[in-house]
């Protein structure tokens, strides 16, 4: 009979239908489970205490978050395959139960009330850095910055290495402290964040032109860099290594190109990175010097410019990479 | 006489002359009927959705492969402001604008809207603003984001008059939102049938209520901060620039204050159209009505409340931070009831799986993982490492294609035979909800996993690092898939406008009014508003007339709208 084989063959199609659905499901799965750990997780794992507290955390809630999923997921399909319509099936007239529904919301609450209490124990390991350690980088206090809004993490005996972080477009720009009240004369870099290992780093980040945002992952979560304003972050890296992150807030057409590397060195080597760099920001500043008063000179002299000086050369000379 | 003087004291409407009925464009030019203006609505917003999904596919097409050079940064950014901009101000929220337009009326048993002309001034408007942002394109189009990020968006980093136009599409769009937002108040509050009270009102319109009410309370925020943002940009103020005392984070509270409460005016009246389709063809009435409905307004009130949890990663003391976390953990609750009460309502139902019950259904299981991922989002110190990155990028995707999207899908398949009187084709209907199922999760659920390896959002390029080129072109494919199954859907409407099965009033047996009438219904929506009497009036209304057909069951044709 016609009618039969038209509904035959719409029973296979349908059948076709839900394998085809049903195995594209299943072989996103097989490719979620199958590949890296890095897959579920954020990046952790050699870098700060605070970014592996932040994984830690994340962890908890993607346990609670999978038995929701699946609880929930499950009672929809289980719904959908056990009261499809089928030959006299009579749905079933209820337009609610207040019980149940007072027991679910108060359920969701629970869960919610769970993560909160989780979050509020983790957030003093990630706000709060630990001191440095015994064989870290000698420190100074770190001078507290009066604000109203942002909080400074500061270890227990306040002592820190504060560096601080301009994002200026497309590059970052790290001061380090030297002691006295004048940051002009501090030595510098840009991009690489060269930093000692066992020793708390904390960061003061501010920004030049328009809002960038400070992020290496493996570090510690994000802090925006806003004009106007100056926020905080920390870590302390254990051991030598180099960590690589990029500005995470929109901040223009090369956004894309504002990386951010942090080098760790053993306090030895940073110290000897540190005094190496100023002396080449010295004998910079000492050339460009010179150049000017040739200039100034020259002028006097009557005689134009030197053509010779390059106004760029005295810029990619401080602008030269550390490590 | 004391007669003749009350008689003539009662109001009476006079026509003085009959205008004839205009035809062609003319027609739908100078219309004030809420069925032309909802269909000029869908068409338009959908066409922008169509646009959007383009600039979509082309940023998809660049982060193909590594350090891909198809884009320019320039263009790069271009898009996705255009991509961000045109589906929230240009397609979801005006979309749904569309359906309350349309049904609306038809659903609490109005001829037309409170106010007809107002109506037509607001899809004029949005068809305004449309096109002012949309002509950027030939000189130069904005690149700041769809949120405008100061000092980005000051003149001197966005010198572009792009950044003006988007202004203006704020402006006008925003305007025509709140004329309509306005208008659905005054229908609903005054022009609901005989009986309707406000424990008999659709849920869909119970949504279109708090979906106007937050578009009144969010829209003149957001109008407000673009003005200052225009002034600082032409007249030399400084609202937003720090060198002259202001504040770049102020740009980020106003345009957030507005901007988390428009998610919510995106998703509930799609969680609306949810709720009126899953009754329907679960043949069982919605779980817990008055659950649904108080839920909806909670997420309303709520959704003001959380604004900041967009911010966490600005300077902020740790207080704001829990204050942000919890109020957005607290709006995690309603949300949780809603989908526990749908999935509470296809239990013990006999579920017919038509199209429009797949995209709902589709709705649930994804906007579930939206949902999911927004409470990891909540957490501030997860934030801290999620924040602008690819995870958020796939929460809001989840959230809105997942979520307002299907939703939307569910609603065009729902209501496309009483808007045109043809039903759309099952099948082609039941392929396109496989590709854009399969399509979402394949191009959004690796995202999460691209962000988790670092990715940020909004760069034009990456470098060739660890998994994140498998990662992304897996995502460009599913983005294809998802491409390729609104297309179905584009071209079975267009096919069923003419080959469609006649649809007849009610081909769904549905519960509310819009199915009493004709398929398409008459200028004047009914000759007769019946008495309300139940949340599901049309199933009365079929009840009774089978039992009046009764005795002569044998002779009389099957009641009117009974077969599909």
């Amino acid at each position: 009979m016609p009618a039969a084989l038209a509904s035959a063959h719409l029973r296979t199609r349908r059948r076709v239908f839900a394998l085809t659905l049903i195995a594209a499901l299943t072989g996103t799965l097989v490719l979620a489970t199958g590949a890296s750990a890095g897959f579920w997780t954020p990046e952790s794992g050699g870098g700060s205490a605070n970014a592996e507290s932040i994984d830690t955390l994340y962890g908890l809630i993607l346990a609670v978050a999978a038995v929701v999923f699946f609880g929930v997921e499950g009672a929809l399909l289980y719904s959908l395959i056990k009261f499809r319509a089928r030959k006299d099936a009579v749905p079933a007239q209820i337009r609610g139960n207040t019980r149940l529904e007072i027991g679910w919301t108060l359920g969701a609450a629970g869960i919610l009330v769970i993560l909160a209490v989780v979050t509020f124990v983790m957030l003093d390991d990630i706000r709060n850095p630990p001191n440095s350690d015994a064989d870290g980088y000698p420190t100074a206090r770190i001078v507290n910055v009066q604000n109203a809004s942002a909080y400074q993490p500061r270890p227990p005996n306040g002592r820190a290495l504060n560096i601080e972080v301009n994002g200026q477009r497309y590059i970052w720009r790290y001061t380090y402290p030297d002691g006295d009240d004048n940051p002009l004369n501090n030595t510098f870099n840009y991009k690489t964040l060269v930093v000692p290992t066992k020793t708390t780093v904390t960061l003061t980040i501010v920004a030049q032109d328009v809002a960038h945002s400070w992020w290496i992952p493996e570090l510690g979560g994000k802090m925006d860099a806003v004009p106007g304003h100056t926020n905080f972050t920390w870590f302390k890296v254990q051991k030598p290594g180099t960590f690589r992150g990029q500005c995470a807030e929109l901040c223009g057409r090369n956004h894309a190109d504002m990386l951010a590397t942090v080098v760790a060195l053993e306090p030895d080597d940073f110290k000897a990175w540190l005094e190496n760099k100023r002396d080449e920001i010295d004998a910079n500043n000492k050339e460009a010097q010179q150049r000017r008063e040739e200039e100034l000179r020259d002028i006097e002299e009557g005689d134009s410019p030197a053509e010779d000086a390059d106004p760029q050369e005295e810029e990619t000379a401080n602008q030269g990479e550390g490590s | 006489m004391p007669a003749t003087e009350t008689a003539t004291l009662v109001p009476e409407i006079t026509a003085h002359q009959v205008d004839p009925p205009q035809r062609g464009w003319v027609s739908w030019v100078t219309t004030t009927d809420h069925k032309k203006i909802g269909i000029l609505y869908l068409v338009t917003t959908f066409v922008f959705f169509i646009l959007g999904g383009v600039e979509a596919l082309l940023m998809r097409v660049q982060l193909g492969t590594p350090d891909n050079t198809f884009l320019t940064p320039s263009v790069y950014n271009s898009l996705f402001t255009l991509h961000g901009t045109t589906m929230i101000f240009l397609f979801v929220v005006p979309i749904m604008a569309g359906f309350g337009n349309y049904f609306l009326p038809l659903m609490i048993g109005a001829r037309d809207m409170a106010f007809p002309k107002l109506n037509a001034l607001s899809y004029w408007l949005l068809l305004a603003g449309g096109l002012v942002f949309y002509l950027s394109l030939f000189f130069s189009p904005p690149e700041a984001g769809w949120t405008s990020y100061a000092p980005l968006s000051a003149e001197t980093y966005s010198e572009s008059s792009g950044m003006d136009a988007w202004i203006f599409l704020i402006h006008l769009t925003g305007i025509s939102s709140l004329l309509g937002a306005i208008n659905f108040y005054a229908t609903i509050a005054n022009m609901r049938a005989p009986g309707m009270g406000w424990g008999r009102l659709p849920l869909f319109v119970w949504t279109l209520l708090t979906y106007a009410v937050l578009l009144i309370l969010a829209l003149p925020v957001i109008a407000g901060a673009v003005t200052l943002l225009l002034t600082d940009r032409h007249f030399g103020t400084g609202y937003f620039d720090q060198g002259q005392g202001g504040d770049p984070l102020l740009w980020q509270h106003l345009f957030w204050f507005f901007g988390h409460p428009e998610v919510y005016i995106m998703v509930l009246p799609g969680f609306g159209i949810i709720s009126e389709v899953l009754p329907v063809f679960a043949r069982k009435p919605i779980f817990g009505y008055k659950a649904i409905a108080a839920a909806t307004v909670v997420i309303a009130f709520l959704g003001l409340l959380v604004w900041a949890h967009h911010m966490f990663t600005t300077p902020s003391a740790t207080i704001v931070l829990v204050f942000f976390m919890i109020s957005s953990f607290l709006i995690a609750i309603p949300t949780g009831v809603k989908i526990f009460n749908w999935v509470a309502t296809l239990w013990r139902g006999t579920v017919e799986f038509k199209t429009p019950l797949l995209f709902a259904v589709g709705f649930i299981s994804v906007f579930l993982i939206g949902g999911i991922t927004g409470v990891f989002l909540a957490v501030f110190p997860v934030d801290w490492q999620l924040h602008d990155t690819y995870f958020v990028v796939a929460h809001l995707h989840y959230v809105l294609v997942g979520g307002s999207v299907f939703a939307i899908f569910a609603g065009i398949y729902y209501w496309f035979p009483k808007i045109t009187g043809r039903m759309l084709n099952e099948a082609i209907g039941k392929w396109s909800f496989a590709f854009m199922y399969i399509g979402i999760n394949v191009t959004f659920m690796i995202q999460h996993s691209i962000g988790l390896d670092g990715m940020p959002r909004r760069i034009y390029e990456y470098p060739d690092v660890g998994n994140l080129g498998l990662y992304n072109l897996i995502s460009t494919i599913g983005s294809f898939m998802l491409g390729f199954g609104v297309m179905l859907t584009v071209w079975n409407a267009v096919r069923s406008l003419k080959k469609g099965v006649a649809a007849g009033p009610d081909p769904w047996k549905g519960n509310t009014l819009e199915w009493f009438t004709e398929s398409p219904p008459p200028v004047n929506n009914f000759d007769v508003v019946p008495r309300v009497r139940s949340v599901e009036p049309m199933k009365d209304i079929r009840r009774q007339v089978a039992r009046q057909s009764e005795p002569s069951s044998d002779l009389s044709p099957a009641p009117a709208g009974t077969s599909p």
